[in-house]
């Protein structure tokens, strides 16, 4: 798709708007709808538009396979790595109270955005190699 | 309709539909998850695998009797099970009473959050999102192990074994 100007213009306008978006959603989690899994597809829906358009080799360009598998793990480890340090801080797993102990409601907030980041890096990375992937067997 | 194209096109507007549907029921994390996931990288993969595969659907060698009959049944019996359920909005149905009401009055005290649907997906519940975040971490592997061990390795250069 690569001689059609109107498509590419209008998707690299869109582009920093989708993951900006994506990334109000993750972070605005607590305020507004969406969180973690809602922002990580969106997130890779800004790859998709992208690979689509441009091609698979600029998506690979952008975000390496290597590095989109090691992101899928980070989120994983992110998730249940707070857990670990509410622990190490004298709580139950996963119990963000123990984050900041003289203000557990402070706590909360940081376990839950911590814990939203690290669902949005597992759910954005499988997308975005599940895509690859897929339009990648086509031609190999 | 053996058009696999227009099959896709009509998966991904019953999704949307159902997206409108949940934003009507006032569950907005809902919608959201359903547009984004249903609607949208849902429909995107299925494309990909028509472009893989075919665009027309084979014409089935025996003739839908039995399916037919199933599919029948089990509708059937589904919307018969919707007859006990209790109606629309009823506050003393089981949705409304069994997750227990405090947990919206205790959102607001413990977490200082003011998106309930967030405070209990991430912290009250925090043990069932992690397992969600795991499946999704195996569905994941799972497909890149399917699709790309059946497929030659080629060898990339300056691909460092940084991470087992």
């Amino acid at each position: 798709m690569t001689d059609h100007t109107i498509l590419r213009v209008v998707s690299k306008l869109l582009l920093p708007y989708v993951l900006l978006f994506a990334l109000y959603v993750q972070f605005h989690g607590d305020y507004g709808p969406g969180g973690g899994f809602q922002a990580g597809v969106i997130f890779a829906a800004g790859f998709v538009l992208y690979g689509l358009i441009f091609g698979l080799t600029a998506v690979r360009r952008v975000a390496p396979a290597r590095m989109v598998e090691l992101v899928i793990a980070t989120g994983v480890l992110v998730y249940a790595g707070t857990g670990v340090v509410a622990m190490l801080m004298g709580g139950n797993f996963l119990d963000y109270d123990a984050l900041n102990p003289a203000h557990p409601s402070t706590g909360q907030h940081y376990g839950i955005l911590v814990v939203e980041l690290g669902v949005g890096m597992t759910v954005a990375a499988v997308m975005i190699a599940i895509y690859s992937t897929f339009a990648g067997r086509g031609r190999a | 309709m053996r058009g696999l194209f227009a099959a896709v096109m009509l998966m991904g507007i019953f999704s949307f539909l159902g997206a409108s549907w949940m934003l009507l029921l006032d569950a907005p994390d809902v919608a959201f998850t359903e547009a984004s996931v249903g609607a949208g990288i849902s429909t995107i993969l299925a494309l990909a695998t028509l472009a893989l595969t075919t665009r027309k659907a084979k014409v089935p060698v025996r003739r839908p009797a039995l399916p037919l009959l199933i599919v029948a049944v089990t509708g059937a019996a589904l919307v018969y099970g919707t007859l006990d359920m209790p109606h629309f909005g009823d506050p003393e149905a089981p949705a409304s009473n069994y997750p227990h009401p405090s947990y919206v009055e205790r959102t607001e005290h413990d977490i200082h959050v003011p998106n309930v649907v967030t405070a209990v997906l991430a912290s009250y519940r925090g043990y069932d999102t992690l397992g969600e975040t795991v499946v999704i971490f195996t569905a994941g592997i799972a497909v890149l192990a399917l699709l790309r061990g059946s497929r030659k390795r080629q060898p990339t250069g300056g691909g460092g074994e940084d991470a087992g």
